[in-house]
C-alpha cells in the first residue's frame, strides 16, 4: 500500500496551481487535505504522475461573510467549517452536517472543497451544500466562473469542475434564522453515511413555511427531495411524518454490505421525518 | 512481610512503554534491511500460463526477484501441515510461491527484494503474471454442494470427515417426547489485528547462522520450520518475537509463506531483508475464520432435558489446510459448554472453498458452538415456554460431578474431561448481576414507551491451557535483579507483568526486581507458543516451577554461608534470613555471587567468590559434583491435560422498531478462570475478548462475491467497532481454581469473545419474537428479516381468509 511515484508540487498561488494542472494535463491530480486521494493512491487506483497540493496556496483558506453570503475557501477544514460561528449563525445545516464527518483526525485534515470535489455519494457534505443552494466557484485558466450546486454534481465522483479547472470557494446564501438538522445513519461512528438527511426549515410559530431537503447516499449523487419540501410548506412542525413519506420517490439508492436499496428507501423516510422533526426544534 | 503479588491488579509494566510510542514492532527493526514486496494472485482460482519479470528490473534498486523456479528443493516443497489427523485425509497446503496454480486471492506468486518498499512495489506493480482462470468454489455452501472442486485431486472438497459420538444418538432421539431440528449460519470474520504479519532476517555470512524477528505467537515454531526449510541446524539459527501488535491466533499459523522467503533471501542475498504485511495483504492473504453451517436436531423431555443432540457441521477451511482441523474439532467438543447431553453426536466436514485459508481466531471454533448449542437451549425453552435459565439449569453438569468426562477426544487428543467449575453458582451470579428476574417489568415499562427491548444469555466452557509444555527459565544476577525468561511469546497480553508477579511470590523478592522476557529463542529454546489460553497456566506454572529450583538453590548457598539449616530459613524482599533471627541474613545478590565460584574479580562484590578470598572451603571443588555455578534454575510445566474455564454472559439490547438499528445497552459477564494472578489483566482481557465478540457478532464479515474476490478488504468497508460501538461490561468473577496445576489457574484469553453471537442473538430474538438463526446480523438484515415475517404473516392470514 505504497503509492507509485509521482512529482509533487506545491504552489502558492491559484494562478501557479492552475499553471501545474495545465501542464500537467491528464496525469495530474488536485491533492486537498488527502482523506480520499492518500488511500486512492496506496491502493495504486490512480497513479498521477504530478500531485499538486494547494495546501499552500494563498487564499483559499477561511470564512467570511459576503452581504447575504457566506463563502468559504476551498481548501477550508472540516473541524474550521463545523465550529465556525459565522457558519453556525447562518447555515447552520453544513456546520452540523460537517461535525458529523469520519472522526477528528479526518475533520482537521479533509477540506469541504476536497469533498464537494470528490464527490462521493456517501460523503456527508454534498447534502447539505445542495439543500443550502450554495454556489461553486471554479478557477480555470479562462478566468473564474460559478455553477449552482444543483448543476455541480453530475455523477458518480463526477462534477462540473472541468479538467485544468479547480474550485475555489462554496458560496452559501445565508440562512439566518432557519432550524437545521443533518441525520445520519451509520453502524459504526466514523463510517460513510449509509443514508444521510441534511434538512433546513424556516418556521413560524409552529409551521413551517419553506423546508430545504438534501439526500445522502440515495443515489450516484446528493438529491434533493423537492416533493418532500413542497409537502412541508405550510405543515405544522410537529405532525411532518406524512409529508416526509415520499422521501424515496425519484432516489435510485445502492445495494450494499451496509443494507439493500429498499432498506435505504425506507430509511430515507424515517429519516427524513426525524431530521425535519429536529431542524423543526431547533 | 512480603506482600503476595498474586491476585493483586498490579499495574501492566508494558504499558508506558506500548503507549508512549516506545514499542518495538517488527517494523521498527532493521531500517536499512532491503524490502520485499509480493506479486499476488489477482484470481481466487487460476492456472499460471506465464509470468513476464522483464520490465521490473529496469526499476532501479531491485536486487532480486524469485519465482518457483528460483527456489531449491527444500524451499519448494509444499509447507507443512502442522497439525496431522486421521480424519484429515487429504490436507493441502500451498507453495511459498505458487508454480502452476492459485487458489485464492491474495497467494504470493512472486517475491521482488529491492532497496526499500517503494522501489518494491513499483517494480512489483510491472511484473505481469499470467493466468487461466477456472471456476471458482465460494462459501461453504458451494463448496458442500461440490459442483465444483477447489483441488482436482479431492473429491467433493471434502478435506476432512470426522463423527465424534457418545451413546446411540438415533436411539435416544427416537424415544425423545419432543424433537426439533434447528439450522445456523455464521459468516466469516478475522482476527485483524493491528500489526500485520512480519518477519526481519539478518544472515551472518561470515558466521553461517542467522538472525530473525517475526511477528508471531510462536518463535519456537518459526525457527524450527524455517531451520528444516533453509537446511540450517537449529544451533545456527535464532527467532525473537518482539513486541507483537496482536496475534488474535492468526499469527500462530506458521511458518507462512514469507516467513520462509525472508530469511532464505537474506541468506542468498547476503543482505539483511526484512517484509511487514500491510493491511491489504493481511486481508487476502493472512487467514479468516468462523464460517460453518450448522444443522442441530435435539430431542428432549418436557423438563427441557437434552436426551439426544445430534449435530451436523459444515467448516469452511478455505483453500489449504495448514494448521488441520483443530477448529471444527473444538466446535464439535466446546459445543457441549456446561451440559451433560443425554447421547450426543457431532459429525463435521471440513471443506475446501477458493478463499483465505482458515485457521484459530480468538475463540478458535468456540463461539460457533456456542451458538450451536445455546440457539438450541433458547428454542427448547421457547418449544416447552419455559424459562431459558430454567432449561439451562436443568442440564447442567453439577459440582459433584467433576471431574466430568465427556467421552469425547479434545484438540490436544486427550479426553474432554472437565476439571472445576461450578455451573449453578456462575448461573446465581449472572442473574442477579444482569436482574433477570427483573426483566419483565422493564420490558413492560420499555414497552410503554413504545421501545421494543430483549434480554440475552449464553454460556460456554473453555478448555485452556492445552499441552504439551512450557518452560521458564530464572537468573538471580548478582546485582540481585531476576531475570525471567519464558519461551512463549507476547502479544500485549501483559507476560511481563503476570510471569513478574508469580516469580516475585514464589522467589521471594520485590515484583520490581523480576525482569521478563518472552519468544526469544536465545533464551528459551524449548516452548509451543501462545495460542488456546494457554500462556498463563502453561508458562505461569512454568516460571513458578523455576523459581522453586532457584529458591531451593539460594537457601542451600545461603544455610552454609549462615551456618544455618536450610528449613529454618525465609526469602522476603531478596534477603535470606533466620526464621526467628532476622539479623541473621544474606541478601539474594550476595548468593548469587557465592554461587559462581570466580578466578577474576570484575567489582567488588566478585571478590567474595575469587579463589583467596576463603570461602570457599579448599578440601572441595568450587562447585560441587552435581551442581552448576550460578544462581539459576530452569522449570518446565507439561500438564496431562487442559484446564477447563467457563463464563456465562447476558445482554440486554434494544432494536429500534422502524430503522432496526440494534443497540446494547447492557452487558454483563460471569467469569471463572479459577485463580486471578491479576484481575486487572483479566478484565482487560474480558473487555477486548467482549469488544471482539460484538465485532463478529453486529458488524464484521468478510464479503466474497462469487468470483472470489474480497470485496471488503480496507477497513473502508469492514466495519470493526471503535470505542463508540462496544458497551459498557459489567463483570463478576467466580474462582473455581483448576485442581490440575500448583498456582490453581485457568486461561482467561479467549474467554471473552466466545458466547457474544450466541448472546446477542438470544436478546434480539427475545425482543424480535422471532428465531435469529445466522450471525452476524446488520440493522439491514434485521429489517428484512421483520419484511419477510410480516409477509408470511400476512399470506397465512389471507390462506387462512379463503378456508
Amino acid at each position: 500500500m505504497i503509492p507509485s511515484s509521482f512529482e509533487y508540487v506545491a504552489p502558492t498561488s491559484v494562478e501557479d496551481a492552475l499553471a501545474a494542472l495545465a501542464e500537467a494535463g491528464d496525469e495530474g491530480k488536485v491533492l486537498a487535505g488527502g482523506q480520499s486521494l492518500l488511500p486512492v493512491l496506496r491502493m495504486r487506483l490512480n497513479a498521477p504522475e504530478k500531485v499538486i497540493d494547494l495546501g499552500r496556496v494563498e487564499g483559499l483558506r477561511g470564512i467570511r461573510e459576503d452581504g447575504d453570503t457566506i463563502v468559504i475557501g476551498a481548501m477550508t477544514t472540516h473541524d474550521e467549517v463545523a465550529n465556525s460561528e459565522l457558519v453556525k449563525e447562518h447555515a447552520a445545516l453544513l456546520a452540523k452536517a460537517t461535525a458529523e464527518v469520519a472522526d477528528p483526525q479526518i475533520r482537521h485534515r479533509g477540506t469541504l472543497g476536497g469533498a464537494i470535489v470528490h464527490a462521493d455519494p456517501a460523503g456527508d457534505l454534498g447534502a447539505p451544500v445542495l439543500a443550502l443552494d450554495a454556489e461553486m466557484v471554479i478557477a480555470g485558466p479562462g478566468g473564474e466562473r460559478t455553477v449552482a450546486a444543483k448543476d455541480f454534481f453530475t455523477d458518480l465522483f463526477e462534477t462540473a469542475v472541468g479538467d485544468g479547472e479547480l474550485l475555489t470557494a462554496i458560496r452559501i446564501p445565508k440562512h439566518t434564522g432557519w432550524g437545521a438538522h443533518y441525520e445520519k445513519f451509520v453502524r459504526v461512528a466514523h463510517q460513510w453515511s449509509i443514508v444521510g438527511v441534511a434538512a433546513t426549515v424556516k418556521a413560524d410559530g409552529g409551521t413551517i413555511s419553506e423546508a430545504k431537503i438534501g439526500l445522502t447516499n440515495m443515489g450516484s449523487t446528493p438529491l434533493r427531495a423537492a416533493s418532500v419540501e413542497a409537502a412541508l410548506a405550510g405543515k405544522s412542525a410537529s405532525d411532518v411524518a406524512d409529508a416526509c413519506s415520499s422521501a424515496a420517490d425519484g432516489t435510485n439508492p445502492p445495494s450494499d454490505l451496509n443494507g439493500d436499496a429498499d432498506y435505504r428507501r425506507h430509511l430515507a423516510t424515517v429519516l427524513t421525518s426525524r431530521a425535519v422533526a429536529a431542524a423543526a426544534a431547533g | 512481610m512480603t506482600t503476595r503479588s498474586i491476585g493483586h491488579s498490579v499495574q501492566r509494566r508494558e504499558d508506558p512503554r506500548l503507549v508512549t510510542g516506545n514499542g518495538r514492532y517488527l517494523d521498527d527493526l532493521g531500517r536499512d534491511a532491503l524490502a520485499a514486496a509480493f506479486v499476488r494472485s489477482p484470481h481466487a482460482h487460476a492456472t499460471i500460463t506465464g509470468i513476464d519479470i522483464t520490465d521490473a528490473w529496469e526499476v532501479d534498486g531491485v536486487e532480486a526477484i524469485y519465482t518457483f523456479e528460483d527456489l531449491d528443493e527444500l524451499m519448494a516443497r509444499p509447507l507443512p501441515v502442522l497439525i496431522p489427523h486421521p480424519a484429515l485425509t487429504h490436507p493441502r497446503t500451498c507453495l511459498a510461491l505458487a508454480d502452476t496454480e492459485v487458489n485464492h486471492v491474495g497467494e504470493p506468486v512472486v517475491m521482488v527484494v529491492a532497496r526499500d518498499r517503494y522501489v518494491a512495489e513499483d517494480a512489483a506493480a510491472r511484473i505481469v503474471v499470467s493466468y487461466e482462470t477456472k471456476p471458482v468454489v465460494v462459501g461453504v455452501a458451494a463448496a458442500r454442494e461440490a459442483a465444483l472442486a477447489v483441488h482436482d485431486d479431492v473429491p467433493d472438497n471434502v478435506a476432512a470427515h470426522l463423527i465424534q459420538e457418545v451413546g446411540d444418538v438415533d436411539a435416544a432421539l427416537a424415544c425423545s417426547p419432543h424433537r426439533l431440528t434447528i439450522p445456523l449460519t455464521i459468516e466469516r470474520s478475522a482476527c485483524m489485528p493491528m500489526e500485520g504479519k512480519g518477519v526481519y532476517a539478518v544472515w551472518d555470512r561470515d558466521d553461517a547462522s542467522m538472525r530473525m524477528w517475526s511477528s508471531t505467537q510462536t518463535s519456537t515454531g518459526v525457527r524450527a520450520a524455517v531451520a528444516a526449510r533453509l537446511g540450517i541446524p537449529l544451533a545456527r539459527i535464532q527467532c525473537m518475537a518482539p513486541d507483537v501488535g496482536g496475534g488474535f491466533g492468526v499469527k500462530i499459523n506458521h511458518p507462512w509463506p514469507e516467513e520462509l522467503l525472508v530469511p532464505w533471501a537474506a541468506r542468498a542475498l547476503g543482505r539483511p531483508v526484512k517484509w511487514a504485511e500491510d493491511r491489504r495483504e493481511h486481508f487476502v492473504s493472512s487467514a479468516h475464520e468462523r464460517q460453518q453451517l450448522q444443522e442441530v436436531e435435539v430431542g428432549f423431555d418436557d423438563d427441557g432435558r437434552i436426551l439426544a443432540l445430534d449435530v451436523k457441521v459444515w467448516h469452511d477451511n478455505g483453500a489449504y489446510t495448514p494448521y488441520g482441523i483443530i477448529v471444527p474439532i473444538i466446535t464439535a467438543t466446546q459445543l457441549l459448554g456446561p451440559y451433560k447431553p443425554g447421547t450426543y453426536r457431532c459429525e463435521f466436514w471440513s471443506l475446501y472453498t477458493n478463499t483465505v485459508i482458515v485457521t484459530p481466531y480468538r475463540g478458535a471454533g468456540r463461539p460457533q458452538g456456542v451458538f450451536a448449542m445455546e440457539r438450541t437451549m433458547d428454542a427448547i425453552a421457547a418449544f416447552l415456554g419455559k424459562d431459558r435459565t430454567e432449561v439451562r439449569s436443568t442440564n447442567f453438569i453439577l459440582p459433584q460431578d467433576m471431574p466430568y468426562d465427556h467421552g469425547l477426544m479434545f484438540q490436544d487428543g486427550r479426553p474432554l474431561k472437565y476439571d472445576s467449575g461450578d455451573f449453578p453458582a456462575s448461573l446465581a451470579k449472572l442473574k442477579a448481576l444482569v436482574g433477570w428476574d427483573d426483566f419483565a417489568a422493564y420490558r413492560e415499562q420499555a414497552e410503554a414507551e413504545g421501545r421494543k427491548v430483549g434480554l440475552g444469555i449464553g454460556c460456554y466452557v473453555e478448555g485452556t491451557g492445552v499441552g504439551p509444555y512450557e518452560g521458564g527459565h530464572v537468573h538471580v544476577e548478582t546485582s540481585g535483579q531476576v531475570f525471567v525468561a519464558t519461551g512463549l511469546t507476547s502479544q500485549g497480553q501483559g507476560h511481563e507483568t503476570a510471569f513478574a508477579q508469580i516469580v516475585a511470590d514464589e522467589l521471594g523478592v520485590r515484583f520490581e526486581d523480576v525482569h521478563v522476557t518472552t519468544g526469544d529463542t536465545r533464551r528459551m529454546p524449548y516452548a509451543v507458543g501462545t495460542f488456546a489460553s494457554r500462556a498463563a497456566v502453561m508458562s505461569g506454572n512454568a516460571v513458578a516451577a523455576a523459581a522453586k529450583v532457584v529458591r531451593e538453590k539460594a537457601l542451600r548457598i545461603a544455610a552454609d554461608a549462615l551456618e544455618a539449616n536450610p528449613d529454618d530459613l525465609e526469602i522476603e524482599d531478596g534477603v535470606i534470613s533466620v526464621k526467628g533471627a532476622p539479623d541473621t541474613q544474606i541478601s539474594l545478590s550476595t548468593v548469587a555471587v557465592l554461587s559462581n565460584p570466580l578466578r577474576y574479580a570484575f567489582d567488588d562484590a566478585a571478590k567474595a567468590a575469587t579463589q583467596f578470598a576463603g570461602t570457599f572451603d579448599p578440601d572441595k571443588p568450587p562447585v560441587a559434583e552435581g551442581d552448576e555455578p550460578g544462581l539459576e534454575g530452569k522449570g518446565f510445566y507439561s500438564p496431562t491435560q487442559a484446564t477447563f474455564a467457563n463464563g456465562m454472559h447476558a445482554a440486554i439490547v434494544e432494536t429500534d422498531p422502524v430503522t432496526a438499528e440494534i443497540r446494547i445497552l447492557r452487558y454483563c459477564v460471569v467469569h471463572d478462570c479459577g485463580v486471578m494472578i491479576n484481575p486487572l489483566i483479566v478484565e482487560g482481557q474480558v473487555h477486548g475478548g467482549v469488544a471482539q465478540g460484538v465485532g463478529g457478532a453486529l458488524y464484521e464479515r468478510m464479503a466474497y462475491d462469487e468470483s472470489g474476490q474480497l470485496l471488503n478488504a480496507s477497513f473502508m468497508d469492514f466495519l470493526v467497532p471503535y470505542a463508540s460501538e462496544v458497551p459498557f461490561i459489567e463483570t463478576d468473577h467466580l474462582e473455581t481454581p483448576s485442581p490440575l496445576n500448583p498456582l490453581g489457574i485457568k486461561g482467561a484469553g479467549e474467554a471473552g469473545t466466545i458466547p457474544v453471537s450466541a448472546v446477542l442473538a438470544s436478546a434480539i430474538e427475545d425482543a424480535e419474537g422471532f428465531p435469529i438463526l445466522s450471525m452476524p446480523i446488520s440493522p439491514s438484515e434485521l429489517w428484512e428479516l421483520r419484511r419477510q415475517r410480516a409477509s408470511a404473516a400476512a399470506h397465512s392470514a389471507t390462506t387462512e381468509g379463503d378456508r
